[in-house]
């Protein structure tokens, strides 16, 4: 089985720590991965998108332009890349941020306030992570136990107290 | 479990020079690349290493050659017009015949061009780039783990045949993460008695040099230098045949685009027509006989390419033309999708029975 | 019978090249002396420019790096940093130091990279023929300025020992001559101080040596020297442009 997953967003909402998160997870259980975001001045303030492949065979192309799974964090994101994901596939969108719902039909929408959520549990930079578990409980790319062994290897040494309000937060999508 | 980390491809270059036993690093900051720079900014001082950012390419790449010249392993690292700039230096070096190891992660070209991956600069690294009758050792990583490995090969290479070699990745290569384990290098270092480190008032002295102002003299060290290029089209060829076995035609790519062809292969495949991919992992060494060899099998090329159309002439010298080949392409910082590669194939499976 | 006078043991056997009355014989032996009293023959690299000295590997019997055109103080860089405990000089023309090598030559001054640097100022290029150089003279008659050299559209001489002394890197910097004896004496002292400040690691040291080059000014060897005299050391003046370690003994 192949995963691709797309994570869309602002710069500075945590889409490339997010999608790093759910690399290492991948890798974790053995499977293959890749990681590529997009790069460039666009990083700071303007839209960052992420690509992830989490499969069972080798992966070729790193670029996911027809997503599996498609993780939209503001509106633009939603409007550049509804079209692209492949039918049948799961779109997670920030329904604080993105007050309108998909057009499609053909595929699994789950809406999410997650800016909201993580402002009430006091981390709002955590939206990104309560994607991450919406996403893991509605798609099958990854599994959601021994979160924390992967939580471990993303978030620096020095920064360790915050694993726990991370896992927190995807606890909290994966529950909602 | 796995012992693998993710890392960056630029990271993971780093962390393999230093692993090669690079003490010394030399550069100026360009995008795709400077995760490089930065890597080696924090490590360098904790291993007794340089890491100098000079005040231009130009001289990055005279520090190297300083450094060369004294015999330690010793990389700068840039990305297209960086490395424009660095081709003076890189003459001198292959001149006084010095091993080193410049990093080129591709951005699109030409001139200021963009900071997105590509390939455009193919006929520099593989057809020399300076000035003089040269070529550099031309390896093109297609994956994280590749980007370390071949790191180390680059630099074993460039000391055996004591000239520079390049490592020719692309902005992709450079910024996507994939599990690699930095391997552990156990080579010991190559003697280099030509070395000017000081004579110890024990031999004569050493002179690191490119000046020849006698011409038959200048022509015989260019033969003598061809003549270790050819043991290296001999002895140091590398390259990844996939699906080549039954294939009735032949995609030609390195680096991302190669990932890219393979997911278009197996989906050819599956619809029926038998192609297969040749990636070439020396660009030069460009792997010219596996391609000859091909093109008595199978009815059609087709080049994949992040360029305007650059490796193409490769493929078609190697193969004689004894095949049809054609290109298959973005430029400018674009990458073809797998989609565009499969109509490719698609066309030329149609076109040429 | 007592040997007065011999060769330095850092110079090889190998006939010099330079022209009758060039100054860059006399400059090579200083140089070479001071390697020698230092006894630092066998620890010392030293780097030749592109210009009249290119040969200068050939000529010093350390070990030498041709650098490319100006590249002489990256060169040397990245030599002391690998480096850090033998000795490294570069030995440059003015085209090469303060024209195409400048970005270098600031830097490495910026950088107060503990390297020596022997800066022959002659005002003119000589192995190309005698063009303009960045160090010409106002009014200076070159190939490439045949009605002399006009401020207006080629600029004015850079004085590289006052402009590498605004900065706050360089150790010590000094302009001396060599068109007569005190000079000479003067020069080699100077020389030599540049030398031991790296040894003692007190970082970049730039000796300009204010030179002739009768060739290309069409002068007799005698004439050339006077007119260091009279027109060159009036508009670069001889002596200390910076110090530190003076200054904090003071």
């Amino acid at each position: 089985m192949t995963t691709q997953v797309l994570i869309a967003g602002f710069g500075g909402q945590g889409v490339l720590f997010a999608g790093k998160f759910l690399a290492y997870k991948g890798l974790l259980e053995d499977k293959q991965v890749s990681w590529l975001p997009s790069y460039g001045p666009e990083m700071r303030g303007g839209t960052a998108n992420c690509s992830i492949i989490i499969s069972d065979d080798p992966v070729g192309s790193p670029i996911v332009s027809n997503p599996d799974v498609l993780l939209a964090m503001n509106l633009p994101s939603l409007d550049k890349y509804e079209n692209e994901a492949v039918p049948g596939s799961v779109i997670i969108v920030d329904s604080t941020l993105i007050a309108r719902k998909l057009t499609r039909t053909d595929v699994k929408a789950f809406y999410i306030p997650a800016t909201k959520m993580a402002k009430d549990m006091n981390a709002p930079n955590l939206a990104n992570m309560i994607m991450i578990g919406k996403m893991i409980k509605e798609s099958n790319a990854v599994s959601i136990d021994n979160l924390e062994d992967a939580m471990k290897k993303v978030v620096p040494a020095k920064k360790a107290d915050l694993i726990g309000v991370n896992m927190q937060a995807v606890m909290l999508g994966y529950n909602y | 479990m796995t012992d693998k980390v993710l890392m960056k491809g630029n990271e993971a270059i780093a962390e393999a020079a230093i692993k090669a036993g690079c003490r010394h690093y030399f550069g100026y900051p360009i995008t795709p690349q400077t995760e490089i720079a930065a890597y080696m900014a924090k490590r360098m001082p904790k291993i007794g290493g340089t890491f100098l950012q000079a005040e231009s390419e130009v001289s990055a790449i005279n520090m190297v050659y300083g450094v060369a010249g004294a015999g330690y392993r010793v990389m700068t690292s840039s990305s297209s017009p960086g490395i424009s700039l660095k081709q003076e230096g890189i003459s001198y070096i292959v001149g006084a015949d010095l091993p080193a190891l410049i990093v080129n992660v591709q951005r699109g070209g030409p001139g200021l061009g963009g900071i997105q991956p590509s390939q455009s600069d193919y006929f520099q690294a593989t057809k020399g780039g300076g000035h003089g009758d040269y070529r550099l050792i031309c390896l093109a990583p297609a994956s994280v783990q590749e980007m370390a490995d071949l790191t180390i090969k680059a630099f074993d290479l460039a000391d055996k045949y004591r000239m520079p070699a390049m490592l020719l990745a692309d902005g992709t290569m450079g910024q996507m993460m994939e599990p690699v384990s930095i391997p552990e290098v156990t080579a010991k270092p190559v003697d280099k008695p030509w070395a000017a480190n000081g004579t110890k008032g024990e031999r004569k002295h050493n002179i690191i040099n490119s000046l020849y102002l006698k011409p038959e003299i200048l022509e015989k060290v260019n033969f003598e230098r061809f003549e270790r290029y050819a043991q290296i089209e001999a002895n140091e060829v590398m390259y990844e045949e996939y699906m080549m076995d039954d294939a009735e035609y032949c995609v030609v790519a390195f680096g991302i685009a190669s990932r890219v062809s393979k997911n278009a292969v197996t989906e050819a495949r599956k619809q029926g027509i038998k192609v297969g991919l040749i990636r070439p992992i020396t660009l030069w060494p460009f792997p010219k006989d596996v391609l000859n060899a091909a093109a008595d099998k199978v009815k059609g090329f087709i080049s994949v390419e992040l360029s305007m159309g650059q490796m193409i002439e490769d493929v078609r010298l190697a193969t004689n033309c004894k095949k049809p080949v054609v290109l298959c392409n973005r430029a400018g910082g674009m990458i073809p999708s797998p989609e565009q590669v499969l109509d490719s194939i698609k066309n030329l499976a149609k076109e040429v029975k | 019978m007592a040997t007065v006078f011999k060769k330095p043991q850092a110079l090889t056997d190998v006939p010099l090249h330079y022209c009758p009355g060039c100054t860059h014989g006399i400059i090579h032996r200083l140089v070479a002396e001071a390697l020698d009293e230092l006894g630092i023959v066998g620890k010392t690299i030293g780097v030749a420019p592109v210009g009249c000295a290119v040969m200068a590997y050939d000529y010093f019997a350390c070990d030498m790096l041709e650098a490319a055109h100006g590249r002489a103080p990256a060169v040397a860089t990245g030599l002391k940093r690998c480096m850090p405990d033998n000795v490294i000089f570069t030995y440059q023309g003015d085209g090469d130091l303060a024209s195409i090598g400048m970005a270098e030559t600031v830097h490495a001054a910026t950088r107060n990279e503990n390297i020596t640097i022997i800066f022959v100022n002659n005002a003119i290029y000589g192995m190309t023929g005698g063009q303009m150089a960045p160090t010409s003279l106002p009014g200076q008659v070159t190939q490439t300025s045949p009605y002399g050299r006009d401020v207006k559209t080629q600029g004015f001489p850079i004085k590289v020992s006052e402009l590498l002394s605004s900065l706050d890197g360089p150790e010590y910097i000094e302009r001396v001559a060599v068109n007569n004896v005190k000079n000479v004496k003067n020069a080699k002292k100077a020389i030599l101080k540049a030398f031991k400040n790296q040894i003692e690691g007190k970082g970049f040291s730039l000796i300009e040596v204010v030179s002739s080059c009768p060739t290309n000014w069409g002068m007799t060897p005698q004439k050339a020297l006077d007119w260091v005299e009279e027109n060159m050391i009036p508009y670069y003046p001889l002596g200390v442009y910076k110090d530190k370690s003076a200054n904090k003994e003071d």
